[in-house]
């Protein structure tokens, strides 16, 4: 059983039923799940969670899914690597890579999508749906697979045809739609509203959002039971950032770890950076922006959760952080040629991002420091292209020593 | 008629504007705000729109023109 009592809104603070609900009725403010840590805290253990399956399934008592409709794909309890290498190069005594671009559909989408569709299911729709350019369409149309339900999946026209490959081989519905960007994101929301599909970031987003909680709790849990002192994870919509700080909240409520006194850094990339300006700027409003970003899968023009996690960075006395266009692809080599771990742009700008955090000296040397990795570089080839600069000889042993000499 | 939610997003030379009063004058479209936060550089208000489809399509087409960013109120639907 979960341990769900209601949605409520952030806005208002008005109560709703366990249903499929995205906003307040009253003030269109957006859902939040709820529930009863008491029962939570009598229930979990650490043993409790170690007995659990391998993957972010073992925090189920913390999820808003019914035991017997988890829909376990094998994602998450994603490996937390000591990052002795990329630490050396930045000044880090104590850097962890949380590696989530090793899900199933490698990328943390796995996680918030294994939520939506397992209450999905609960709910008894027949259709999983949602609107994207990459990672949550894959993750979406595999989950749909694995649930036997129907998936549809729409996107701008104009997306590239790798992208959706990612898609159109769980057997999802295909809808490109022409237009802009804005125009697609308005007809999605109507379609959302008008239809009786699970549509994952809409009428199941509160959630869909809880998934990213885990990873929040395996990090702790694969520290030996501590929070970090700092956490560097991706900017989009937001979601993802607030909810890890509430997985750490999480723990410490219910007895699980003593404190978690973890600063929460968000980076975003220059060409979307909204939730990053509004923090420079000291300001609680968050100027919605036309993206113009390398990271796609970071480019959230109008990111719901925005005051939220202008929020998060408060209450946590953390801040925000900008990585350069011309440093998303920089993050992305450091990483791989350091600690062997290929990521796709969102990854770029967290490494980029956590250099620069170190150079401000906002993160010390000695800290415990976690960088989120968040999804795989196979998905964004297209941007490191230009590393392929192989040494050209013809078939003669005297050619490759003649190439090689001096290297 | 059809109902819509959205959110207006107003730029700071847009704030002054009777641009909601004008949507409902010009499209006949019924304005029922919801939430507003409206400062010297910045504004937004979200709102629910009642019209027929073209009516608000019409409207929100004029809104959009003005300068005034229009989005649905559950912020970016398509994700990354």
């Amino acid at each position: 059983m979960s341990y769900v009592t209601c949605l409520r809104c952030r806005g208002c603070g008005r109560e709703y039923p366990v249903e499929p609900l995205n906003a307040c009725d009253f003030c269109f403010g957006p859902l939040e799940v709820e529930y009863d840590y008491d029962s939570i805290t009598r229930a979990v253990s650490r043993e409790r969670i170690a007995e659990g399956p391998p993957t972010m399934w073992r925090y189920q008592d913390f999820l808003p899914v019914d035991a017997d409709m988890a829909l376990d794909m094998g994602t998450g309890f994603t490996p937390l690597i000591r990052a002795e290498n990329l630490g050396r190069k930045l000044g880090l005594e104590n850097l962890y890579i949380k590696n989530d671009s090793v899900n199933p559909t490698f990328s943390f989408k796995d996680r918030v999508v294994s939520v939506a569709s397992a209450k999905a299911l609960e709910f008894e729709f027949d259709t999983l749906a949602c609107a994207s350019t990459g990672n949550l369409m894959g993750s979406v149309a595999a989950h749909g697979a694995k649930a036997s339900m129907n998936t549809l999946v729409l996107y701008p026209a104009n997306l590239e045809k790798g992208k959706i490959l990612g898609a159109a081989i769980y057997g999802a519905t295909l809808v490109a739609v022409d237009g802009t960007y804005d125009q697609v994101n308005r007809l999605c929301s109507e379609l959302a509203d008008n239809h009786r599909w699970a549509f994952v970031n809409v009428n199941m987003r509160p959630f869909y959002a809880e998934g990213s909680k885990t990873l929040g709790y395996e990090v702790a849990e694969q520290l030996g039971w501590l929070a970090p002192d700092h956490c560097v994870v991706p900017g989009a919509s937001g979601a993802l950032f607030t909810k890890i700080h509430k997985g750490l909240k999480d723990l410490v409520q219910t007895g699980l770890i003593d404190s978690a006194d973890t600063k929460m850094h968000i980076a975003q990339a220059e060409g979307c950076s909204p939730i990053a300006q509004a923090f420079n700027d000291g300001s609680k409003e968050v100027r919605p922006v036309i993206p113009d970003t390398l990271a796609k899968s970071l480019a959230i023009g109008n990111p719901a959760d925005g005051p939220y996690a202008l929020r998060t960075i408060a209450e946590s006395d953390g801040s925000a952080v900008i990585a350069m266009e011309d440093e998303i692809v920089e993050g992305i080599q450091l990483l791989a040629q350091t600690e062997g771990i290929f990521t796709e742009t969102a990854g770029g700008v967290v490494i980029s991002g956590l250099r620069r955090l170190v150079n401000q000296g906002v993160i010390k040397p000695d800290e415990v420091t976690v960088a989120y990795i968040t999804g795989n570089g196979l998905k964004t080839q297209e941007v490191v292209e230009s590393v392929v600069n192989p040494v050209h000889i013809s078939p003669s042993y005297d050619a490759f020593e003649e190439a090689m000499a001096g290297r | 008629m059809v109902k819509r939610r959205v959110k207006f997003t107003f730029p700071t030379e847009l704030i002054t504007e009777s641009v909601i009063y004008e949507l409902g004058h010009r499209y006949k479209v019924v304005t029922n705000i919801r939430r507003a936060d409206v400062r010297e550089d910045i504004g937004w208000v979200v709102l629910e729109l009642e019209g027929t489809e073209s009516e608000i399509a019409d409207g929100l087409g004029w809104v959009a023109e003005t300068g005034v960013r229009v989005d649905p109120v559950s912020g970016d639907v398509i994700q990354g």
